[in-house]
């Protein structure tokens, strides 16, 4: 019999920590740290928009590009937020969450053989989809510049088949960010050698120490950046699935091909909450930016305390902390963790094989979990250590 | 508003201890920062919110919401009445508003009877009174922006990305 599944899937690596995931969904009574979402529900208006339009008979297909008032709301949002101008014509696409977004821009952008570089810790899906997309991850290891990505590590990996560079920030796993400084350092490299840079920008409005800046209000920056944003992390709407790209003309035409055949719209109702998470959501998300920062200094202070070494995050909800000193492997601390203490955490090869060492710590959970998770984990390595 | 305020507003349990972590500032500071607050009656009281609805042994409980129209006196306006009425017991809220009448007063009482009492023997003959309204309370939704049905929980699953 031919083999039902294509060489590419086939190829695909599986993530080496599914059987740890199932561990924890089959367990009860667990304080999951291991989250990738707000524990906030969608602000009850934004809910309630959503409510709305179905009353009002909105169940059918918007353009492909998806409703034109969202795209407007879009443009008018980063143009008064950030001074940045993109058309809603043509220069905006709504998208299944950021997501999509990505995948579109890899399969727009990706011929055969072209390099696409990844700082790492990255964020799970990037590689495995440009390795669909055709084209290869090259992943830059940050371990050793506090988790940055510096114009120098840049350069050094760049060469003629280096297509484009993916930035994340604030980072998952990290929480770390980009001063505009230092964007525009990275900036130079970018333009210097021609590179196309997607930045995916779906926990910007969630930096706590400084301004973020968008890769694309960078001097030169715009017409080479396709920017990615979203709803889901700081209007807390996950699963209402609602993203957006921005880019140049060209480009979101060339998105706009694919997802009119794999996507057709993002589904109506989705969008229609969405229109109304811009227009009197800002308070709602800097209710909850206040509410993750406080948490942060919280939680950072505490695994300190314990003996971790993490360096502080920027903005998101993720600590990505060394856990060198316990000898232990992720795997295994986060198994033993999970079944000696009943935390959960995500293990740190779930974001590049060589981050065995680390941990993904979650504080987007009450303060009263966190608390007893902290005591938790700290009775934890008196285990270990004894 | 200060962080101390908008914390301790969501949970007044929280201990100056966890404040201190999460603002990043010394407990005694926090400690010397609520003292404050509440010397100079910027916090008045901490208190539990109770939801009797689901209490079956509490004490029956009437509340009602009176309209009460008033004359104003020369110099203290309506202070003065609005004072010997929410020094009543009785008065559980008392707000001066705009609108038909002057004063809306929450009042609770143990039973209908003792409610309707309070009305008819001590406030309505109040001297400067001209006429109230009461409303019976049916049912309890939404007190201090706290819903009396359940705790809203976010679903999310237990780990993802």
């Amino acid at each position: 019999m031919k083999e039902i599944i294509s060489k590419k899937v086939q190829d695909m690596q599986p993530s080496g920590i599914r059987a740890f995931f199932d561990l924890v969904l089959g367990m009860k009574d667990v304080i999951s740290l291991g989250v990738g979402e707000p524990d906030f529900v969608t602000p009850w208006q934004i809910r309630e928009a959503g409510i709305y339009s179905l009353e009002e008979g909105f169940t059918s297909y918007t353009s492909n590009k998806g409703l034109y008032k969202l795209r407007l709301s879009i443009s008018r949002y980063l143009k008064s937020g950030y001074g940045l101008e993109y058309c809603p014509d043509e220069e905006i696409l709504i998208t299944v969450g950021v997501s999509e977004g990505f995948d579109l821009s890899l399969r727009a952008i990706i011929n055969p053989g072209d390099k696409i570089l990844i700082p790492s810790p990255s964020y799970v899906s990037y590689g495995p989809l440009t390795e669909l997309a055709g084209g290869i991850p090259i992943y830059i290891d940050t371990k050793n510049e506090g988790f940055k990505l510096t114009p120098k590590i840049l350069e050094k990996h760049i060469d003629k088949k280096t297509k484009a560079v993916i930035l994340n920030y604030p980072t998952n796993p990290t929480g770390i960010s980009y001063t505009g400084k230092e964007l525009n350092e990275i900036n130079k490299i970018i333009l210097k050698h021609k590179l196309l840079c997607i930045s995916d920008e779906i926990y910007g409005d969630l930096t706590y120490d400084f301004e973020h800046t968008p890769f694309a209000t960078l001097t030169g920056a715009k017409e080479n950046t396709i920017y990615l944003n979203g709803f889901s992390k700081s209007y807390a709407m996950t699963g209402w699935r609602v993203g957006f790209v921005c880019g140049s003309k060209e480009i979101i035409a060339a998105m706009t091909k694919i997802h009119q055949y794999t996507i057709m719209c993002v589904p109506i109702t989705s969008q229609m909450a969405a229109c109304e998470a811009l227009q009197t959501g800002r308070k709602s998300v800097e209710e909850m930016k206040r509410e993750y920062k406080r948490r942060r200094e919280f939680i950072c202070e505490g695994l300190n305390k314990s003996g971790f070494e993490c360096i502080k995050p920027d903005g998101a909800f993720y600590v990505f902390a060394s856990i060198k000193k316990t000898g232990l492997d992720c795997l295994d601390f986060a198994q033993r963790l999970l079944k000696e203490q009943k935390v959960a955490v995500v293990p740190g090869t779930a974001f590049g094989c060589e981050f065995q060492d680390y941990i993904r710590i979650s504080y987007a959970s009450s303060l009263d979990n966190l608390k007893e998770a902290l005591i938790r984990i700290e009775n934890f390595l008196k285990n270990i250590r004894r | 508003m200060d962080e101390i305020l908008e914390i301790l507003e969501k949970d007044a349990r929280t201990a100056p201890e966890d404040i201190a972590r999460m603002l990043k500032k010394k407990p005694q500071k926090i400690k010397e920062t609520i003292k404050k607050y509440e010397k100079e009656g910027v916090i008045l009281k901490y208190k539990t919110v109770i939801n009797k609805e689901i209490i079956k042994d509490a004490d029956s409980e009437v509340r009602a919401l009176i309209e009460v129209n008033i004359t104003p006196q020369k110099d203290v306006g309506f202070d003065r009445v609005a004072e010997r009425i929410y020094s009543f017991p009785e008065v559980s809220s008392c707000y001066l508003i705009s609108g038909t009448y002057d004063l809306l007063l929450i009042v609770e009482g143990k039973d209908l009877h003792t409610v309707s009492r309070f009305i008819a023997e001590k406030l309505a003959p109040l001297e400067n009174i001209k006429g109230t309204t009461t409303h019976f309370l049916l049912k309890k939704y939404k007190e201090d922006g706290v819903i009396l049905k359940h705790k809203e929980e976010n679903k999310r699953i237990a780990i993802s990305y």
